[in-house]
Protein backbone atom coordinates (compact mmCIF):
# COMPACT_ATOMS: atom_id res chain seq x y z
CA UNK A 1 0.00 0.00 0.00
CA UNK A 2 2.86 2.56 1.24
CA UNK A 3 4.91 1.36 -2.70
CA UNK A 4 1.54 2.30 -4.17
CA UNK A 5 0.98 5.57 -2.27
CA UNK A 6 4.77 6.48 -3.35
CA UNK A 7 4.83 5.65 -6.51
CA UNK A 8 5.28 8.79 -8.92
CA UNK A 9 2.95 7.05 -12.02
CA UNK A 10 0.07 6.83 -9.02
CA UNK A 11 -2.46 8.95 -7.85
CA UNK A 12 -4.56 7.31 -4.47
CA UNK A 13 -7.35 9.09 -4.11
CA UNK A 14 -8.87 8.17 -0.80
CA UNK A 15 -12.47 9.02 1.17
CA UNK A 16 -13.58 9.84 -2.81
CA UNK A 17 -16.25 8.25 -4.98
CA UNK A 18 -17.13 8.29 -8.67
CA UNK A 19 -20.07 9.61 -8.92
CA UNK A 20 -20.21 9.51 -12.50
CA UNK A 21 -18.34 7.85 -15.28
CA UNK A 22 -19.13 8.27 -19.45
CA UNK A 23 -17.07 7.81 -22.52
CA UNK A 24 -16.29 4.39 -23.80
CA UNK A 25 -13.10 2.32 -23.99
CA UNK A 26 -9.70 4.21 -23.73
CA UNK A 27 -11.93 7.62 -23.52
CA UNK A 28 -13.52 6.96 -20.36
CA UNK A 29 -13.78 10.37 -18.29
CA UNK A 30 -14.92 10.04 -14.68
CA UNK A 31 -16.31 12.62 -12.11
CA UNK A 32 -15.32 11.91 -8.25
CA UNK A 33 -16.28 13.14 -5.32
CA UNK A 34 -13.27 13.63 -3.35
CA UNK A 35 -15.30 14.15 -0.02
CA UNK A 36 -14.29 17.05 2.72
CA UNK A 37 -11.45 15.14 5.30
CA UNK A 38 -11.55 18.53 6.94
CA UNK A 39 -7.95 18.51 7.25
CA UNK A 40 -6.04 19.95 4.76
CA UNK A 41 -3.55 17.18 3.17
CA UNK A 42 -0.69 19.45 2.19
CA UNK A 43 -0.17 20.84 5.54
CA UNK A 44 -0.76 17.69 7.52
CA UNK A 45 2.47 15.85 8.89
CA UNK A 46 0.44 13.03 10.20
CA UNK A 47 1.76 13.91 13.83
CA UNK A 48 -1.65 12.16 15.38
CA UNK A 49 -1.26 15.29 17.83
CA UNK A 50 -5.20 15.94 17.16
CA UNK A 51 -6.29 12.50 17.58
CA UNK A 52 -4.48 12.35 20.59
CA UNK A 53 -6.36 15.20 21.68
CA UNK A 54 -9.62 15.02 20.78
CA UNK A 55 -11.87 14.80 23.37
CA UNK A 56 -14.53 13.01 21.76
CA UNK A 57 -14.58 8.97 21.47
CA UNK A 58 -16.82 6.81 19.25
CA UNK A 59 -17.67 3.43 18.79
CA UNK A 60 -15.49 2.19 15.67
CA UNK A 61 -17.50 0.41 13.99
CA UNK A 62 -15.29 0.35 10.83
CA UNK A 63 -11.50 -1.04 11.34
CA UNK A 64 -12.49 -2.34 14.88
CA UNK A 65 -15.24 -3.72 14.12
CA UNK A 66 -16.96 -2.80 17.23
CA UNK A 67 -14.55 -3.90 19.46
CA UNK A 68 -13.18 -0.85 20.29
CA UNK A 69 -13.76 3.29 19.97
CA UNK A 70 -11.79 5.73 18.26
CA UNK A 71 -11.54 9.61 18.40
CA UNK A 72 -13.99 12.10 16.19
CA UNK A 73 -10.85 12.85 14.37
CA UNK A 74 -8.98 9.49 13.43
CA UNK A 75 -6.51 8.02 11.51
CA UNK A 76 -8.81 5.35 9.98
CA UNK A 77 -6.27 2.76 10.79
CA UNK A 78 -2.56 2.58 12.53
CA UNK A 79 -0.11 3.14 9.30
CA UNK A 80 -3.14 4.32 6.49
CA UNK A 81 -2.05 5.71 3.60
CA UNK A 82 -2.12 8.13 3.37
CA UNK A 83 -1.30 8.83 6.74
CA UNK A 84 -3.72 12.02 7.25
CA UNK A 85 -6.61 11.99 9.74
CA UNK A 86 -10.19 12.80 9.32
CA UNK A 87 -12.92 14.27 11.02
CA UNK A 88 -16.20 12.75 11.61
CA UNK A 89 -18.20 15.12 11.08
CA UNK A 90 -21.57 13.42 12.75
CA UNK A 91 -19.48 12.79 16.12
CA UNK A 92 -16.96 15.63 16.50
CA UNK A 93 -18.35 18.64 19.32
CA UNK A 94 -17.84 21.51 17.10
CA UNK A 95 -19.66 20.02 13.85
CA UNK A 96 -22.95 18.96 16.31
CA UNK A 97 -22.59 21.25 19.45
CA UNK A 98 -20.46 24.13 17.80
CA UNK A 99 -17.68 24.59 20.36
CA UNK A 100 -14.54 22.44 21.13
CA UNK A 101 -12.25 22.86 18.30
CA UNK A 102 -9.17 21.47 20.09
CA UNK A 103 -7.67 19.82 17.28
CA UNK A 104 -7.14 23.15 15.30
CA UNK A 105 -5.36 24.54 18.28
CA UNK A 106 -2.88 21.18 19.08
CA UNK A 107 -2.28 20.85 15.33
CA UNK A 108 1.26 22.23 14.37
CA UNK A 109 0.79 22.90 11.04
CA UNK A 110 -2.50 24.54 11.45
CA UNK A 111 -3.54 21.56 8.68
CA UNK A 112 -7.51 21.27 10.67
CA UNK A 113 -10.33 22.86 7.71
CA UNK A 114 -13.65 22.60 9.19
CA UNK A 115 -14.70 24.77 6.58
CA UNK A 116 -13.40 22.18 3.37
CA UNK A 117 -15.49 21.30 0.88
CA UNK A 118 -16.17 18.10 -0.97
CA UNK A 119 -14.26 18.54 -4.01
CA UNK A 120 -15.19 17.37 -7.71
CA UNK A 121 -13.08 16.41 -10.27
CA UNK A 122 -13.02 15.31 -13.60
CA UNK A 123 -10.43 12.60 -14.55
CA UNK A 124 -9.96 11.18 -18.47
CA UNK A 125 -9.07 7.89 -18.00
CA UNK A 126 -8.46 4.65 -20.29
CA UNK A 127 -9.11 1.54 -18.64
CA UNK A 128 -11.03 1.05 -15.23
CA UNK A 129 -10.38 -1.56 -12.57
CA UNK A 130 -13.53 -2.31 -10.38
CA UNK A 131 -12.08 -3.94 -6.99
CA UNK A 132 -14.64 -2.63 -5.06
CA UNK A 133 -14.23 -5.41 -2.07
CA UNK A 134 -16.92 -7.50 -0.28
CA UNK A 135 -18.85 -6.76 2.79
CA UNK A 136 -19.76 -8.61 6.09
CA UNK A 137 -22.90 -10.53 6.09
CA UNK A 138 -24.56 -9.73 10.00
CA UNK A 139 -25.14 -13.08 11.54
CA UNK A 140 -28.25 -11.11 13.54
CA UNK A 141 -30.50 -12.48 10.26
CA UNK A 142 -29.99 -15.69 11.47
CA UNK A 143 -31.31 -15.24 14.95
CA UNK A 144 -30.11 -19.30 15.98
CA UNK A 145 -27.19 -18.50 16.39
CA UNK A 146 -28.09 -15.68 19.33
CA UNK A 147 -25.63 -13.12 17.86
CA UNK A 148 -26.02 -9.37 19.56
CA UNK A 149 -27.22 -11.18 22.83
CA UNK A 150 -23.67 -11.83 24.27
CA UNK A 151 -20.81 -10.32 24.25
CA UNK A 152 -19.18 -13.19 23.91
CA UNK A 153 -20.50 -14.36 20.66
CA UNK A 154 -18.44 -12.80 18.26
CA UNK A 155 -17.80 -12.51 14.37
CA UNK A 156 -14.42 -14.11 12.32
CA UNK A 157 -13.76 -10.10 11.78
CA UNK A 158 -14.34 -9.62 15.44
CA UNK A 159 -11.35 -12.18 16.20
CA UNK A 160 -9.39 -10.56 14.58
CA UNK A 161 -9.64 -7.51 16.52
CA UNK A 162 -9.11 -8.96 19.85
CA UNK A 163 -6.17 -10.91 18.09
CA UNK A 164 -4.23 -8.05 16.91
CA UNK A 165 -1.91 -6.52 18.73
CA UNK A 166 -2.75 -3.41 17.77
CA UNK A 167 -6.41 -4.06 19.30
CA UNK A 168 -8.45 -3.24 21.89
CA UNK A 169 -7.06 -5.88 24.31
CA UNK A 170 -3.50 -5.36 23.29
CA UNK A 171 -3.44 -8.76 21.20
CA UNK A 172 -4.89 -10.97 24.32
CA UNK A 173 -7.65 -13.14 23.45
CA UNK A 174 -10.03 -12.43 26.25
CA UNK A 175 -13.91 -12.69 27.13
CA UNK A 176 -16.14 -9.17 27.79
CA UNK A 177 -15.40 -9.78 31.29
CA UNK A 178 -11.77 -9.88 30.37
CA UNK A 179 -10.98 -13.08 31.28
CA UNK A 180 -8.77 -15.86 29.35
CA UNK A 181 -11.64 -18.24 27.92
CA UNK A 182 -11.07 -21.75 29.09
CA UNK A 183 -13.37 -23.02 26.03
CA UNK A 184 -13.98 -21.94 22.21
CA UNK A 185 -16.14 -22.69 19.88
CA UNK A 186 -15.84 -21.96 16.03
CA UNK A 187 -18.64 -22.34 14.02
CA UNK A 188 -18.23 -22.58 9.89
CA UNK A 189 -20.77 -21.46 7.27
CA UNK A 190 -22.52 -18.81 9.02
CA UNK A 191 -24.04 -17.47 6.31
CA UNK A 192 -22.61 -19.38 3.86
CA UNK A 193 -23.85 -22.31 2.07
CA UNK A 194 -27.34 -22.04 3.71
CA UNK A 195 -30.27 -21.46 1.83
CA UNK A 196 -31.84 -19.45 4.07
CA UNK A 197 -28.38 -16.51 4.07
CA UNK A 198 -25.90 -16.99 0.70
CA UNK A 199 -25.99 -20.87 -1.13
CA UNK A 200 -22.55 -20.22 -2.59
CA UNK A 201 -19.23 -20.99 -0.51
CA UNK A 202 -17.53 -17.74 1.22
CA UNK A 203 -14.40 -19.64 0.19
CA UNK A 204 -12.00 -17.62 3.03
CA UNK A 205 -13.82 -18.99 6.31
CA UNK A 206 -12.40 -22.44 6.33
CA UNK A 207 -8.94 -20.92 6.59
CA UNK A 208 -9.23 -17.98 8.73
CA UNK A 209 -10.87 -20.10 11.08
CA UNK A 210 -8.37 -22.59 11.25
CA UNK A 211 -5.84 -19.70 11.81
CA UNK A 212 -8.26 -18.35 15.11
CA UNK A 213 -8.32 -22.05 16.32
CA UNK A 214 -4.22 -22.46 16.36
CA UNK A 215 -4.30 -18.63 17.43
CA UNK A 216 -6.81 -19.98 20.03
CA UNK A 217 -4.48 -22.85 21.38
CA UNK A 218 -0.95 -20.83 20.99
CA UNK A 219 -1.77 -17.82 22.95
CA UNK A 220 -4.50 -19.12 25.69
CA UNK A 221 -4.30 -23.15 25.71
CA UNK A 222 -7.93 -23.01 25.79
CA UNK A 223 -10.14 -26.26 24.23
CA UNK A 224 -11.43 -25.39 21.01
CA UNK A 225 -14.24 -26.73 19.34
CA UNK A 226 -14.71 -26.26 15.43
CA UNK A 227 -18.31 -27.16 14.05
CA UNK A 228 -17.44 -27.28 10.00
CA UNK A 229 -20.04 -29.45 7.32
CA UNK A 230 -16.64 -29.53 4.98
CA UNK A 231 -13.07 -28.34 5.75
CA UNK A 232 -12.48 -26.80 2.49
CA UNK A 233 -9.06 -26.45 2.67
CA UNK A 234 -7.77 -25.58 -1.21
CA UNK A 235 -4.64 -23.84 -1.52
CA UNK A 236 -0.93 -24.90 -1.17
CA UNK A 237 0.08 -25.59 1.82
CA UNK A 238 -3.73 -25.07 3.39
CA UNK A 239 -4.28 -28.65 4.26
CA UNK A 240 -0.87 -29.18 5.89
CA UNK A 241 -2.46 -26.64 7.84
CA UNK A 242 -5.14 -28.34 8.77
CA UNK A 243 -3.41 -31.42 9.56
CA UNK A 244 -1.31 -29.24 12.20
CA UNK A 245 -4.22 -27.59 13.90
CA UNK A 246 -5.15 -31.05 14.13
CA UNK A 247 -2.09 -32.10 15.65
CA UNK A 248 -2.47 -29.07 18.20
CA UNK A 249 -5.40 -30.78 19.67
CA UNK A 250 -8.72 -28.91 18.03
CA UNK A 251 -11.84 -30.88 18.19
CA UNK A 252 -13.12 -30.54 15.41
CA UNK A 253 -16.86 -31.81 15.00
CA UNK A 254 -18.24 -32.92 11.22
CA UNK A 255 -22.21 -30.98 11.17
CA UNK A 256 -23.54 -27.56 11.00
CA UNK A 257 -23.16 -25.74 14.36
CA UNK A 258 -27.39 -25.40 14.74
CA UNK A 259 -27.77 -23.22 17.50
CA UNK A 260 -26.18 -21.03 20.22
CA UNK A 261 -28.15 -20.84 23.51
CA UNK A 262 -27.04 -18.60 26.53
CA UNK A 263 -27.35 -20.73 29.70
CA UNK A 264 -28.11 -18.18 32.97
CA UNK A 265 -24.95 -17.92 34.43
CA UNK A 266 -23.21 -16.44 30.82
CA UNK A 267 -21.81 -19.50 29.28
CA UNK A 268 -22.44 -20.00 26.07
CA UNK A 269 -23.79 -23.56 24.89
CA UNK A 270 -23.04 -24.60 21.07
CA UNK A 271 -25.45 -27.46 19.84
CA UNK A 272 -25.07 -29.07 16.90
CA UNK A 273 -24.99 -32.40 15.16
CA UNK A 274 -22.17 -34.83 14.47
CA UNK A 275 -22.53 -36.49 11.38
CA UNK A 276 -20.19 -39.00 12.03
CA UNK A 277 -21.06 -40.01 15.19
CA UNK A 278 -24.96 -39.79 13.80
CA UNK A 279 -26.15 -38.40 16.85
CA UNK A 280 -26.67 -34.65 18.54
CA UNK A 281 -23.69 -33.07 20.24
CA UNK A 282 -23.93 -29.67 22.81
CA UNK A 283 -20.48 -27.90 24.06
CA UNK A 284 -20.33 -25.16 26.59
CA UNK A 285 -17.91 -22.83 26.12
CA UNK A 286 -16.74 -19.36 27.06
CA UNK A 287 -16.78 -17.40 23.85
CA UNK A 288 -18.46 -18.37 20.22
CA UNK A 289 -16.34 -17.47 16.84
CA UNK A 290 -18.90 -17.24 13.61
CA UNK A 291 -17.54 -17.22 10.55
CA UNK A 292 -19.60 -15.34 8.58
CA UNK A 293 -19.80 -15.20 5.43
CA UNK A 294 -18.32 -12.34 3.01
CA UNK A 295 -21.05 -10.96 0.53
CA UNK A 296 -21.31 -8.66 -2.45
CA UNK A 297 -20.22 -4.89 -1.12
CA UNK A 298 -23.20 -3.00 0.28
CA UNK A 299 -23.16 -0.40 -2.04
CA UNK A 300 -22.59 -2.81 -5.22
CA UNK A 301 -26.36 -1.41 -6.69
CA UNK A 302 -24.82 2.00 -6.88
CA UNK A 303 -21.57 1.18 -8.09
CA UNK A 304 -23.05 -1.42 -11.02
CA UNK A 305 -25.53 1.43 -12.45
CA UNK A 306 -22.68 4.00 -12.51
CA UNK A 307 -20.10 1.31 -14.13
CA UNK A 308 -22.36 -0.23 -15.44
CA UNK A 309 -21.90 -3.57 -14.67
CA UNK A 310 -23.70 -6.79 -14.79
CA UNK A 311 -24.26 -8.97 -11.76
CA UNK A 312 -24.54 -12.76 -10.99
CA UNK A 313 -27.94 -13.99 -9.11
CA UNK A 314 -25.36 -13.95 -6.04
CA UNK A 315 -25.20 -10.15 -6.30
CA UNK A 316 -21.54 -10.47 -7.36
CA UNK A 317 -20.06 -8.07 -10.30
CA UNK A 318 -20.26 -10.12 -13.34
CA UNK A 319 -17.13 -11.77 -15.47
CA UNK A 320 -17.13 -11.64 -19.14
CA UNK A 321 -16.75 -15.43 -19.03
CA UNK A 322 -16.40 -17.55 -15.56
CA UNK A 323 -13.66 -19.69 -17.03
CA UNK A 324 -11.95 -17.89 -19.77
CA UNK A 325 -12.63 -14.05 -19.82
CA UNK A 326 -12.73 -13.91 -15.45
CA UNK A 327 -11.26 -10.18 -14.96
CA UNK A 328 -12.88 -8.61 -18.09
CA UNK A 329 -16.29 -7.35 -17.91
CA UNK A 330 -19.10 -7.00 -21.05
CA UNK A 331 -17.97 -3.38 -20.97
CA UNK A 332 -14.93 -2.96 -22.90
CA UNK A 333 -12.17 -1.51 -20.99
CA UNK A 334 -13.96 -1.73 -17.06
CA UNK A 335 -12.26 -4.83 -15.58
CA UNK A 336 -12.89 -6.44 -11.77
CA UNK A 337 -10.32 -7.54 -9.56
CA UNK A 338 -10.93 -9.44 -5.94
CA UNK A 339 -13.50 -9.91 -4.15
CA UNK A 340 -15.61 -7.84 -6.24
CA UNK A 341 -16.21 -10.64 -8.63
CA UNK A 342 -16.57 -12.82 -6.11
CA UNK A 343 -15.35 -14.51 -2.84
CA UNK A 344 -11.09 -15.34 -2.76
CA UNK A 345 -8.48 -14.71 -0.67
CA UNK A 346 -5.56 -12.90 -0.22
CA UNK A 347 -3.21 -15.01 -2.70
CA UNK A 348 -6.11 -15.29 -5.40
CA UNK A 349 -7.03 -11.66 -4.77
CA UNK A 350 -3.26 -10.43 -5.29
CA UNK A 351 -3.04 -12.95 -8.86
CA UNK A 352 -6.39 -11.72 -9.68
CA UNK A 353 -6.02 -7.96 -9.56
CA UNK A 354 -2.29 -8.38 -11.72
CA UNK A 355 -4.54 -9.84 -13.99
CA UNK A 356 -6.59 -7.40 -14.30
CA UNK A 357 -3.66 -4.58 -14.22
CA UNK A 358 -1.85 -6.69 -16.69
CA UNK A 359 -5.20 -6.20 -19.30
CA UNK A 360 -5.53 -2.74 -18.70
CA UNK A 361 -1.37 -2.61 -19.37
CA UNK A 362 -1.86 -4.83 -22.76
CA UNK A 363 -4.64 -2.63 -24.01
CA UNK A 364 -2.89 0.49 -23.79
CA UNK A 365 0.45 -0.99 -25.41
CA UNK A 366 -1.55 -2.44 -28.51
CA UNK A 367 -2.80 0.99 -29.24
CA UNK A 368 -5.88 -0.12 -30.41
CA UNK A 369 -8.77 -2.00 -29.65
CA UNK A 370 -11.10 -5.20 -31.19
CA UNK A 371 -14.16 -4.45 -30.72
CA UNK A 372 -17.47 -7.20 -31.46
CA UNK A 373 -18.18 -6.84 -35.19
CA UNK A 374 -22.14 -6.73 -34.26
CA UNK A 375 -22.65 -3.24 -34.28
CA UNK A 376 -25.05 -1.14 -35.53
CA UNK A 377 -24.63 0.67 -38.93
CA UNK A 378 -27.09 3.38 -40.12
CA UNK A 379 -28.08 3.77 -43.98
CA UNK A 380 -27.97 7.62 -44.26
CA UNK A 381 -29.64 6.87 -47.54
CA UNK A 382 -32.97 6.08 -45.47
CA UNK A 383 -32.37 7.75 -42.10
CA UNK A 384 -35.27 10.16 -41.42
CA UNK A 385 -33.01 12.11 -38.76
CA UNK A 386 -36.29 11.51 -36.28
CA UNK A 387 -34.13 10.58 -32.97
CA UNK A 388 -36.05 7.87 -31.67
CA UNK A 389 -32.64 5.73 -31.89
CA UNK A 390 -30.95 7.99 -30.02
CA UNK A 391 -33.15 8.00 -27.19
CA UNK A 392 -33.67 3.98 -27.59
CA UNK A 393 -29.62 3.64 -27.24
CA UNK A 394 -28.98 2.05 -23.70
CA UNK A 395 -25.03 3.48 -24.32
CA UNK A 396 -25.83 6.55 -26.15
CA UNK A 397 -23.79 5.47 -28.82
CA UNK A 398 -25.77 7.54 -31.58
CA UNK A 399 -25.80 10.94 -32.10
CA UNK A 400 -26.75 12.99 -35.03
CA UNK A 401 -23.97 14.03 -37.66
CA UNK A 402 -23.83 17.27 -39.56
CA UNK A 403 -26.38 16.49 -41.84
CA UNK A 404 -29.16 15.83 -38.82
CA UNK A 405 -28.93 12.21 -39.72
CA UNK A 406 -28.30 9.43 -36.98
CA UNK A 407 -24.74 8.12 -36.79
CA UNK A 408 -23.44 5.35 -34.12
CA UNK A 409 -20.14 5.24 -32.75
CA UNK A 410 -18.98 1.87 -33.17
CA UNK A 411 -17.16 1.85 -30.31
CA UNK A 412 -19.70 2.75 -27.74
CA UNK A 413 -22.49 0.33 -29.65
CA UNK A 414 -22.74 -3.12 -28.38
CA UNK A 415 -24.62 -4.54 -30.70
CA UNK A 416 -27.57 -5.10 -28.74
CA UNK A 417 -30.04 -4.20 -31.58
CA UNK A 418 -32.32 -1.87 -30.01
CA UNK A 419 -32.00 0.64 -31.85
CA UNK A 420 -32.42 -1.95 -35.05
CA UNK A 421 -35.94 -2.59 -33.70
CA UNK A 422 -36.84 1.09 -33.19
CA UNK A 423 -35.95 2.99 -36.52
CA UNK A 424 -39.34 3.36 -37.90
CA UNK A 425 -37.65 3.84 -40.93
CA UNK A 426 -35.81 0.76 -41.54
CA UNK A 427 -32.58 2.61 -41.61
CA UNK A 428 -30.07 0.95 -39.49
CA UNK A 429 -28.83 -2.42 -39.50
CA UNK A 430 -27.54 -4.78 -37.13
CA UNK A 431 -24.85 -6.17 -38.24
CA UNK A 432 -24.47 -10.49 -38.15
CA UNK A 433 -28.02 -10.21 -37.31
CA UNK A 434 -29.78 -8.32 -39.79
CA UNK A 435 -33.22 -8.62 -40.76
CA UNK A 436 -32.93 -10.53 -43.76
CA UNK A 437 -30.69 -13.44 -41.54
CA UNK A 438 -33.27 -13.83 -38.80
CA UNK A 439 -36.33 -13.96 -41.44
CA UNK A 440 -33.62 -16.78 -42.85
CA UNK A 441 -34.00 -18.72 -39.85
CA UNK A 442 -37.73 -18.69 -39.23
CA UNK A 443 -38.24 -19.69 -42.13
CA UNK A 444 -35.79 -22.41 -42.59
CA UNK A 445 -36.89 -23.41 -39.12
CA UNK A 446 -40.72 -23.60 -39.79
CA UNK A 447 -39.56 -25.29 -43.16
CA UNK A 448 -37.58 -27.88 -41.38
CA UNK A 449 -40.72 -28.64 -39.42
CA UNK A 450 -43.52 -28.51 -41.72
CA UNK B 1 -60.20 -26.68 -27.19
CA UNK B 2 -62.78 -28.45 -29.68
CA UNK B 3 -59.81 -28.15 -31.99
CA UNK B 4 -57.25 -29.95 -30.02
CA UNK B 5 -59.69 -32.60 -29.35
CA UNK B 6 -60.54 -32.76 -33.51
CA UNK B 7 -56.92 -32.26 -33.64
CA UNK B 8 -55.45 -34.80 -31.21
CA UNK B 9 -52.13 -34.88 -33.11
CA UNK B 10 -51.45 -31.20 -33.60
CA UNK B 11 -47.63 -30.37 -32.67
CA UNK B 12 -47.89 -26.82 -32.46
CA UNK B 13 -44.74 -24.72 -33.75
CA UNK B 14 -43.12 -22.09 -31.73
CA UNK B 15 -40.50 -19.59 -32.87
CA UNK B 16 -38.73 -18.36 -29.55
CA UNK B 17 -36.56 -15.31 -29.92
CA UNK B 18 -34.15 -15.83 -27.36
CA UNK B 19 -31.34 -12.92 -25.95
CA UNK B 20 -27.94 -13.79 -26.00
CA UNK B 21 -27.34 -13.36 -22.67
CA UNK B 22 -29.77 -14.63 -20.72
CA UNK B 23 -32.30 -16.70 -21.72
CA UNK B 24 -30.19 -18.21 -24.94
CA UNK B 25 -27.81 -19.38 -21.94
CA UNK B 26 -31.15 -20.36 -19.86
CA UNK B 27 -31.71 -22.67 -22.61
CA UNK B 28 -28.91 -23.80 -22.93
CA UNK B 29 -28.04 -24.79 -19.34
CA UNK B 30 -31.59 -26.43 -19.91
CA UNK B 31 -30.32 -29.02 -21.77
CA UNK B 32 -26.85 -29.26 -20.04
CA UNK B 33 -28.81 -30.21 -16.73
CA UNK B 34 -30.82 -32.69 -19.32
CA UNK B 35 -34.48 -31.15 -18.41
CA UNK B 36 -37.14 -31.78 -20.16
CA UNK B 37 -38.34 -28.83 -22.87
CA UNK B 38 -40.32 -29.67 -25.95
CA UNK B 39 -39.17 -29.90 -29.36
CA UNK B 40 -41.44 -27.62 -30.45
CA UNK B 41 -39.94 -24.49 -29.45
CA UNK B 42 -37.69 -23.32 -32.38
CA UNK B 43 -34.92 -21.19 -30.94
CA UNK B 44 -33.54 -17.66 -32.44
CA UNK B 45 -30.83 -16.44 -30.98
CA UNK B 46 -30.68 -12.56 -30.76
CA UNK B 47 -28.51 -10.10 -28.55
CA UNK B 48 -31.02 -8.60 -26.71
CA UNK B 49 -34.87 -9.45 -26.71
CA UNK B 50 -35.08 -5.37 -27.44
CA UNK B 51 -34.28 -6.56 -31.17
CA UNK B 52 -37.18 -8.38 -31.56
CA UNK B 53 -39.27 -6.24 -33.72
CA UNK B 54 -43.29 -5.98 -34.62
CA UNK B 55 -42.52 -6.80 -38.21
CA UNK B 56 -40.07 -10.18 -36.80
CA UNK B 57 -43.30 -11.28 -34.82
CA UNK B 58 -45.36 -10.86 -37.60
CA UNK B 59 -43.34 -12.23 -40.14
CA UNK B 60 -43.03 -15.30 -38.00
CA UNK B 61 -46.74 -16.04 -37.80
CA UNK B 62 -46.52 -15.43 -41.51
CA UNK B 63 -44.06 -17.82 -41.80
CA UNK B 64 -46.55 -20.48 -40.32
CA UNK B 65 -45.47 -19.91 -36.86
CA UNK B 66 -48.36 -21.05 -34.56
CA UNK B 67 -46.98 -19.44 -31.33
CA UNK B 68 -44.28 -16.78 -30.62
CA UNK B 69 -42.16 -16.82 -27.78
CA UNK B 70 -39.94 -13.77 -26.82
CA UNK B 71 -37.74 -14.46 -23.83
CA UNK B 72 -35.33 -11.63 -22.26
CA UNK B 73 -33.35 -11.30 -19.32
CA UNK B 74 -35.21 -9.61 -16.02
CA UNK B 75 -36.06 -6.17 -16.41
CA UNK B 76 -33.11 -4.52 -13.74
CA UNK B 77 -30.85 -7.60 -15.27
CA UNK B 78 -30.49 -6.78 -18.95
CA UNK B 79 -27.18 -7.33 -20.26
CA UNK B 80 -27.43 -3.91 -22.49
CA UNK B 81 -28.89 -1.94 -19.60
CA UNK B 82 -32.09 -1.06 -20.83
CA UNK B 83 -32.94 -3.12 -23.65
CA UNK B 84 -35.71 -5.46 -22.39
CA UNK B 85 -37.58 -2.30 -21.36
CA UNK B 86 -38.14 -1.50 -24.96
CA UNK B 87 -39.35 -5.08 -25.09
CA UNK B 88 -41.27 -4.87 -22.29
CA UNK B 89 -43.43 -1.50 -23.79
CA UNK B 90 -43.82 -3.47 -27.21
CA UNK B 91 -44.72 -6.86 -27.18
CA UNK B 92 -47.92 -5.81 -25.21
CA UNK B 93 -48.55 -3.40 -28.21
CA UNK B 94 -47.88 -6.09 -30.46
CA UNK B 95 -50.16 -8.45 -28.75
CA UNK B 96 -53.05 -5.85 -29.38
CA UNK B 97 -52.43 -5.70 -32.66
CA UNK B 98 -52.46 -9.42 -33.31
CA UNK B 99 -55.86 -9.16 -32.50
CA UNK B 100 -57.10 -6.74 -34.77
CA UNK B 101 -55.62 -8.45 -37.50
CA UNK B 102 -57.53 -12.17 -36.95
CA UNK B 103 -54.87 -13.76 -34.58
CA UNK B 104 -55.15 -14.41 -30.79
CA UNK B 105 -52.73 -12.39 -28.65
CA UNK B 106 -52.12 -15.65 -26.41
CA UNK B 107 -50.25 -16.93 -29.32
CA UNK B 108 -47.66 -14.34 -28.05
CA UNK B 109 -45.69 -14.23 -24.99
CA UNK B 110 -43.45 -12.21 -23.39
CA UNK B 111 -41.21 -13.51 -20.09
CA UNK B 112 -37.90 -13.30 -18.73
CA UNK B 113 -35.56 -15.98 -18.57
CA UNK B 114 -32.03 -15.60 -16.58
CA UNK B 115 -29.30 -17.72 -17.58
CA UNK B 116 -29.48 -19.12 -13.85
CA UNK B 117 -32.90 -19.88 -14.69
CA UNK B 118 -33.06 -23.32 -16.74
CA UNK B 119 -35.70 -24.73 -14.76
CA UNK B 120 -37.97 -21.86 -15.43
CA UNK B 121 -36.89 -22.40 -19.03
CA UNK B 122 -38.31 -25.61 -19.24
CA UNK B 123 -41.24 -24.19 -17.29
CA UNK B 124 -42.70 -21.42 -20.06
CA UNK B 125 -41.78 -23.30 -22.65
CA UNK B 126 -44.08 -26.40 -21.86
CA UNK B 127 -46.85 -24.20 -20.43
CA UNK B 128 -47.04 -22.17 -23.78
CA UNK B 129 -46.64 -24.93 -26.02
CA UNK B 130 -49.69 -26.59 -24.06
CA UNK B 131 -51.49 -22.65 -24.43
CA UNK B 132 -50.83 -22.80 -28.07
CA UNK B 133 -51.59 -26.76 -28.80
CA UNK B 134 -55.38 -25.71 -27.21
CA UNK B 135 -55.92 -23.02 -29.47
CA UNK B 136 -55.06 -25.10 -32.39
CA UNK B 137 -53.14 -24.48 -35.75
CA UNK B 138 -53.02 -20.73 -36.69
CA UNK B 139 -53.77 -21.56 -40.49
CA UNK B 140 -57.23 -22.91 -39.36
CA UNK B 141 -57.90 -19.38 -37.02
CA UNK B 142 -56.84 -17.39 -40.20
CA UNK B 143 -59.11 -19.13 -41.84
CA UNK B 144 -62.26 -18.41 -40.07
Amino acid sequence: MMDAGRHPNITLLTYSEVEEISGYVGNFSARIRKRARSVNADLCTGCGTCQEKCPRKVLDTGFEAGMGKRKAIYFPFAQSIPNIPVIDRDACLYFTKGRCKICEKSCPTGAIDYEQKDELLDVDVGAIIVATGFGMWDPVQLPQYSYGLSPNIITGLQFERLSSAGGPTGGEILTAEGKKPERVAIIHCVGSRDHNAHEYCSRVCCMYSLKQAHLVRDKTGAEVYEFYMDMRAFGKAYEEFYERVQEEGVTFIRGRGAEVEILPDGKLRVKGDDANLGRLVAADVDMVVLATAIEPHPDSDRVASIFGLGRTPDGWFAEAHPKLRPVETATAGIFLAGCAQGPRDVPDTVAHAGAAALEAVRMFNQGEVTISPTVAVVNQDECVGCGECIISCPYTAIARNADGKAEVNPALCHGCGTCVATCPAGAITALHFTDEEIVAQIDGLLALTA
Amino acid sequence: MNQSIEQPNFEPRIVAFLCNWCSYAGADNAGIARMESPANVLPIRVMCSGRVSPEMVLRAFRSGADGVLVLGCHIGDCHYISGNHRTAKRMPLVRNLLGYIGINPDRLRLDWVSSAEAPKFAHVTKEFVETVRALGPIAEEIAE
